[in-house]
């Protein structure tokens, strides 16, 4: 019976050798697939264990964190939350990150290697580093007068400081308020879907993810080209155009607003918004050089991010001469973001460089230690240096005795454009309002921001919309509230 | 494979020789560190949760530390050549049970399991001292076959008259407690099992028909095990116990091997038990649900229904790696039903790691040697048969619950020796350990080495 008894026990020790292999397979060899399967929920409640980092506006946190006791413990919280949307966007437990809450989303949860007192350090303490934080280029008093400037409207404005990038306001109206998307309760899902049903499109950040034809502030982009070509060289020349313009092979008439447009210099109809003159000018500088020159501004630019991704603006590489003629006045198949036109009326100030837009200036752990900080962005030349002197000329005519003087600031310098774009199939939308503009202190060396600022006001009448009527106050209000010392 | 047995034996120092000595200062020392070692994790649940070592760890540490203590000198006065690991085992693994189901306690506020647990533990304490006080000779069991096989059989009927609970018969609940009779039923069945086969093992070895190489029984000694072959699978549809039936059936396979050395009955078992689990599989849903699972354990997650017990238990071992979240630190509640009882090993695995968790499957390994160590040094076929029995319950039991939280078998309800909540199964597995050292003890006194395999009638040899 001895031999049996071993045989036995051999037989019951190969069933312990089983669990063992089996164990290890589990708990070594799967672990990770078993890990990363969406329906285990250890990585959602560690996410959500520790309070999330904040994003910063001047130094002041506009998100913060609540302890709900639940299963899922922190939920996140907004100051102001509706204004700084556009900037922040939304984190919630049941529908995941949105703009910088997305893109910094590693830094601000704590699992940022970077975080780290030591490489490897949390997967082998199996702990996670405290949020760190998030300070962000927004200008508070510019993002404020933007989005009061807005409000009951609808629209977008964007604000950059034209020497560095850095993003001093992106308002979008309507907005919503992302805290109540934290949660993961029925509260939230009731708010997720009246969101997305509503017509107005609230969770949409106009500012950056939204593109718009530009209408008459594409002008100072065909400026710009003509004069870079060569095919302007004295402002003051009158043009020889016709006014009504017939559009090249068509029969088509484009008319202007304005009257005096017949035969106007450039520098009349950019201070007036004569259609007809740029047209021509347009077309006279050809798809070649307009297309380099709107390109060298960051149209038809893919994956520019701030950090988040922003909205490729428009321009048409192959037209014909009556297509490249609307374009040359921001129609047609011309689009851009606010962001982009602001950028636009950067470039002009900025003796036209292009400065990469950026809206973070500086990650920090939850002590303080800075994790990241925004170096020297890359430049483009959009434009020679004299060009941009003689595109600052027309722009600061606009706003001194064209169609932009509601823009005007007492004791500073500001250069801008209107534009009113039609849209809509046969142009039967409400035309959007626009203006573009930059600004600088008397006695200062360079402008302390440009601003593109757009209205898609349903309810107005097409006097009232006009970008110098409805757009170019706020854009004041925006750039005084920067200039202010 | 039989020169190698013959050699072994006949190394064997010819019989009679010394008894071994007591070694109850070891067994002291282990029961110590046991105790100090359940203390240490109940502490480490403390501070991982609350940062502070939790009220009751005095509290708890003295009362492990007293059952202990009172077992250790029921053995030292009653049975002093006892193998000294078996009761340090049980103390550790019931205070890392109780540590267990205290943590999870904690997840599941107004819903307490480790009082009741250290009730039961109490009591299982207190039978295993009556049993090594009170049973001189285990010779003595043999006179109670008959008393053991009838209520046995009660003991697992008894739950077919009672309401299902989860969809299955093996609860008694009376009075706010709840029995599982089955559990009790083990042990007598183990003493059943060996004393029959002590026995007639002569009968059972006629040799019948030869079919390939296999020595097939007689059609006349067939009775015996297509009669425990039709209990099995009676409890099995009737109680809807997977478990129960698949433990009971490879207990008496493995006991009715020891004893006849014949492998046509292994041959014989293993055909009937395919037969019976294929022809349950396929009729049985509930059972048939359990091996769907098993196959694919993430289906419900791809039907959009979220993750199952076992993919959750899954995702909880795999969470622990190596070296574990640390106690108190896991997540293991996600399991949700019967994460303290037939689950409790994946706290176990999430918190304490692949490293902890293969050290609680030696304990069991040990365990489960110490008694087949106990039945080699044993001369009464009796005795030897009893040992290896529960012996193989206990490695039969750690194997088909933890290979079926595991995802290595398909998942059946049962309890996890000394680890899971449950009052009849800690009562039963303390029965189990206090047999084996009684057993253990004889196996002492008579010198603790195998005898050669001449003295035991060489069935089959």
């Amino acid at each position: 019976m001895t031999r049996y008894i071993r045989r036995a026990a051999v037989f019951c020790g190969l069933l312990l050798f089983a669990l063992l292999v089996n164990a290890t397979r589990v708990q070594v060899l799967y672990a990770d697939a078993y890990d990363d399967n969406p329906a285990n929920r250890r990585d959602t409640i560690a996410r959500y264990r520790q309070p999330r980092g904040d994003i910063l506006v001047d130094g002041r946190p506009v998100t913060g964190s609540r302890d709900t006791g639940e299963h899922l413990r922190y939920e996140r919280t907004y100051a102001d939350g509706p204004l700084y949307a556009p900037v922040t966007g939304f984190a919630s437990q049941e529908y995941g990150t949105t703009l910088l809450e997305h893109t910094e989303d590693e830094l601000l949860a704590g699992t940022d290697p970077r975080l780290q007192p030591l490489p490897l350090w949390n997967d082998f303490t199996r702990s996670r580093n405290a949020g760190g934080d998030v300070l962000t280029t927004i200008h508070p008093a510019a993002q404020q007068a933007a989005y009061e400037g807005l409000r009951s409207r609808k629209g977008a404005v964007a604000a950059v400081e034209p020497s560095t990038g850095r993003i001093l306001a992106l308002v979008s109206v309507p907005s919503y308020d992302p805290e109540l998307l934290s949660g993961n309760g029925t509260a939230a899902r009731k708010a997720w879907a009246r969101l997305n049903a509503d017509p107005d499109k609230p969770m949409l950040n106009r500012a950056a993810r939204q593109t718009y034809p530009p209408g008459s502030t594409f002008k100072v982009v065909t400026a710009a080209a003509a004069l870079d070509a060569g095919v302007v060289t004295d402002l003051d020349e009158p043009t020889d155009s016709p006014d009504p313009y017939t559009l090249p092979g068509t029969t088509t008439r484009l008319t202007n607003e304005s009257r005096g447009c017949a035969d106007a210099s450039v520098r009349e109809a950019f201070t007036w918004s004569c259609n007809t003159v740029f047209a021509k000018v347009g077309v006279a500088t050809g798809l070649a050089d307009l297309t380099a020159t709107a390109e060298g501004f960051g149209f038809n630019e893919e994956g520019l991010r701030v950090p988040f991704p922003v909205a490729r603006s428009t321009f048409d590489t192959t037209m014909d001469r009556a297509q490249l003629a609307l374009s040359s006045i921001g129609q047609y198949n011309t689009r851009a973001t606010p962001l982009q036109m602001a950028m636009v009326a950067a470039a002009v100030a900025n003796n036209g460089h292009v400065r990469e837009p950026y809206l973070v200036e500086r990650t920090t752990r939850a002590g303080g230690g800075t994790v990241s900080a925004a170096g020297p962005g890359q430049y483009r030349q959009a434009m020679y240096p004299s060009t941009a002197l003689r595109m600052r000329e027309l722009m600061r005519g606009v706003v001194e005795e064209g169609t932009g003087t509601n823009a005007a600031i007492r004791g500073a310098v500001v250069g801008g454009k209107t534009g009113t774009a039609q849209h809509g199939i046969g142009n039967s939308g409400t035309p959007y309002a626009w203006f573009v503009s930059w600004a600088q202190n008397d006695g200062d060396a360079e402008a302390k921001v440009a601003v593109a600022v757009v209205v898609e006001d349903a309810a107005a009448s097409r006097r009232e919309i006009s970008g110098g009527g409805t757009a170019a106050p706020i854009a004041k209000a925006v750039m005084e509230a920067v200039l202010r010392p | 494979m039989s020169k190698a047995g013959i050699s072994l034996a006949t190394a064997d120092p010819p019989t009679p020789t010394a008894p071994l000595p007591r070694r109850r200062g070891v067994e002291l020392a282990l029961i110590v560190l046991a105790v100090l070692l359940s203390v240490y994790g109940y502490c480490a649940v403390g501070f991982a949760r609350n940062g502070a070592v939790p009220p009751g760890a005095a509290g708890y540490g003295a009362g492990l530390g007293v059952l202990a203590l009172f077992a250790h000198l029921a053995v030292r006065f009653r049975a002093p050549r006892a193998d000294p690991l078996l009761l340090p085992i049980a103390v550790l693994l019931n205070g890392l049970g109780l540590v267990l189901i205290y943590r999870l306690d904690l997840e599941t506020p107004g819903d307490e399991a480790a009082p009741t647990q250290l009730v039961w533990s109490t009591l299982g304490v207190a039978l295993f001292i009556a049993v090594v006080l009170l049973l001189r000779d285990h010779r003595v069991l043999r006179r109670f076959t008959r008393v053991c096989a009838a209520s046995a059989l009660v003991l697992l009927t008894a739950p077919i008259l009672f309401p299902a609970v989860n969809g299955a018969r093996i609860w008694i609940r009376v009075a706010g407690f709840s029995i599982q009779p089955g559990e009790f039923a083990k042990v007598l069945l183990a003493v059943f099992f060996a004393a029959y086969l002590a026995e007639n093992r002569g009968a059972l070895t006629y040799a019948g028909r030869r079919f390939w190489r296999l020595q097939l029984p007689t059609g006349r000694v067939l009775g015996p095990i297509v009669a425990v072959w039709l209990v099995s699978v009676g409890v099995l549809v009737l109680e809807r116990d997977l478990g129960t039936s698949l433990l009971f059936f490879g207990l008496f396979v493995v006991v009715l091997y020891v004893a006849t050395g014949r492998t046509g009955w292994l041959a014989v078992g293993l055909l009937l038990a395919s037969l019976g689990a294929v022809a349950v599989g396929r009729l049985e849903p509930h059972v048939h649900s359990r091996i769907e699972t098993w196959l694919n354990p993430f289906a419900s997650i791809e039907a959009g229904e979220g993750p199952n017990q076992l993919a959750q238990s899954l995702f909880a071992f795999a969470e622990g790696g190596l070296l574990g979240t640390g106690l108190g630190r896991g997540h293991s509640m996600l399991i949700g039903f019967a994460v303290k009882s037939d689950f409790i090993l994946a706290t176990a695995g999430e918190e304490l790691g692949l490293f902890g968790l293969s050290a609680i499957f030696l304990l069991y390994g040990l365990l489960v040697e110490r008694g087949y160590r106990a039945g080699l040094a044993l001369r009464d076929p009796f005795g030897r048969l009893l040992a290896v029995g529960l012996a193989a319950i206990v490695a039969l039991q750690v194997f088909v619950i933890a290979g079926g939280v595991t995802g290595l078998i398909p998942l059946t309800g049962m309890a996890m020796p000394f680890l899971a909540q449950g009052g009849s199964s800690v009562v039963t597995n303390w029965a189990i350990v206090a047999l084996l050292v009684r057993l253990s003890d004889s196996a002492g006194r008579l010198g603790g080495r195998p005898p050669s395999d001449g003295t035991d009638g060489g069935a089959g040899s």
